[in-house]
């Protein structure tokens, strides 16, 4: 291969002028973590909502349920932030388009939103099947004791429930994590970015795609530990999981 | 709101968006489909071996890929394909990769580490006893894997690998990064061309809207009918 290796580009002043391509990179992960973190807050709000409406008695509940994670499954998530990014503020009124527009950091709020709705219908539907697995007993035992159905879903269902989906969840967060770099197509600089950004003004593409490679393999050992410990700790006795 | 619509951009280039960028779409997810399922069985019969080394290759394979995001793995096989390409020929340079080897090379490597789980699963969900039976009858290993294994865990697996199929459809859109002309790529070209972002890009999602909901309703009929009575 005639290919020049290259370790200490690294270390070498990026022409972004912020430091070295090292710092470039880090940036980006910074970047990735902030979105993926804030995406993933939108993901489990609209997601236990959503969960939470297709498992309800009320048909029109469950009807919306289903529609709304049908709509965000079955497009490719590009597609989506495209929908948000260029074609939402030109169907708003004039004037809220063109706040959207100007709005500093909107590639960020863009890929946040977008990438937590997107991930919302998988979260939705995995604590679909987590309420789905408890005993009928639990819901009923609930109304016995006079609690209302809010008040089963708050201190019966939900706590339980989101126990036992932890493991999916897991990997949904991963997920959630991956697909911050789709947020690149909207010009969104965040680790992938970086490194592609590295690669354009260094021509050394392999070391920046190795740095980024490693970068999120870190991320996910961190969170699949982090995750392993929580879900050892939360466990609910007296299923296989728990002790 | 819809009034400035021009619809007629739609119409105009329902030929390039079809002819070209739906036939290139449909092209890569079929075939890289068909090779991610090849390789992600090879993958799963290497982690079900029983050899401990070869286990653990598959396994690292299958963990490393899927820590991955997509866009990078593109962005890897985009620049390092060419050098493979020369190690492999032993050419002087690196060599010219098309935009569509270079993205089926890419998805089929991806995907099989989605599919080789789903393999893993089927197989495993296999009783004891088939095999059993199998090597009881003479049959050789891969005898037993061709004939009495591998039929029943696709068989079982079908509708998850049709679905895993489905999200591959959705992630090819991903090339757009590398400004192929795949269905989203021409939507986008047009769109940019005639400054149409709006039309096209509504278009472009209730085209993909519609195929994976026509394409998921089959899978769900599909799934009632092939459940093995048991």
């Amino acid at each position: 291969m005639n290919y020049h290796w290259n370790w200490h580009i690294f270390l070498e002043p990026a022409p972004s002028g912020t430091g070295t391509y090292f710092d470039m990179l880090l940036s980006g992960l910074v970047l990735t973590i902030e979105t993926s973190l804030l995406a993933w807050v939108i993901a489990l709000l609209f997601g236990t909502i959503v969960g939470v409406m297709r498992t309800l008695p009320s048909r029109a509940a469950s009807a919306i349920g289903f529609c709304y994670v049908e709509f965000f499954r079955n497009m490719p998530l590009l597609v989506q932030l495209f929908l948000w990014f260029f074609v939402l503020p030109e169907l708003l009124p004039r004037g809220i388009g063109l706040w959207m527009k100007q709005l500093q950091n909107a590639p960020f709020y863009t890929a946040a939103i977008g990438i937590g709705l997107f991930m919302s219908a998988r979260v939705a539907e995995q604590l679909r099947a987590g309420i789905g697995a408890m005993p009928r007993g639990q819901k009923m035992a609930a109304t016995a004791l006079g609690l209302t159905t809010a008040q089963a879903y708050i201190y019966i269902l939900l706590p339980i429930a989101f126990r036992i989906i932890l493991p999916p969840l897991t990997s949904e967060f991963l997920n959630t994590i991956k697909n911050t770099a789709v947020a690149i197509t909207i010009g969104l600089i965040e680790l992938t970015g970086e490194a592609r950004a590295m690669q354009e003004f260094s021509f050394q593409v392999f070391e920046a795609f190795t740095a980024a490679t490693l970068m999120y393999l870190a991320i996910n050992v961190v969170v699949v530990v982090a995750m392993r410990l929580l879900e050892r700790s939360v466990a609910v006795p007296g299923t296989i999981a728990g002790k | 709101m819809f009034s400035s619509f021009d619809f007629d951009v739609i119409r105009r280039s329902l030929a390039y968006l079809f002819l070209d960028g739906m036939t290139f779409t449909l092209m890569l997810t079929g075939l890289a489909a068909l090779g991610g399922l090849v390789f992600g069985t090879l993958i799963a019969l290497m982690r079900l071996s029983g050899y401990r080394l070869m286990g653990r290759i598959a396994g690292l394979y299958v963990d490393f890929m899927r820590s991955l995001p997509l866009v990078l793995v593109i962005f890897w096989f985009y620049f390092l394909v060419p050098y493979i390409g020369q190690w492999l020929t032993g050419a002087a340079r690196p060599i010219r990769v098309g935009a569509f080897a270079s993205s089926l090379i890419t998805f089929i490597l991806f995907e099989a580490a989605y599919f080789s789980e789903i393999m893993r699963a089927g197989i495993q969900s296999i009783s004891k006893g088939q095999p059993a039976a199998s090597y009881a009858l003479g049959l050789t290993y891969s005898q037993t894997m061709r004939y009495v294994v591998l039929p029943q865990a696709f068989r079982n697996m079908l509708p998850i690998l049709l679905t895993q199929t489905i999200v591959l459809f959705q992630d090819t859109s991903l090339v757009y990064v590398l400004s192929i002309p795949d269905f989203l790529g021409a939507a986008s070209k047009v769109a940019q061309r005639d400054g149409r972002l709006v039309e096209m890009y509504l278009f472009a999602a209730l085209v993909y809207f519609t195929i994976s909901c026509v394409a998921s309703y089959g899978v769900r009929r599909l799934q009632a009918r092939i459940a093995i009575v048991r």
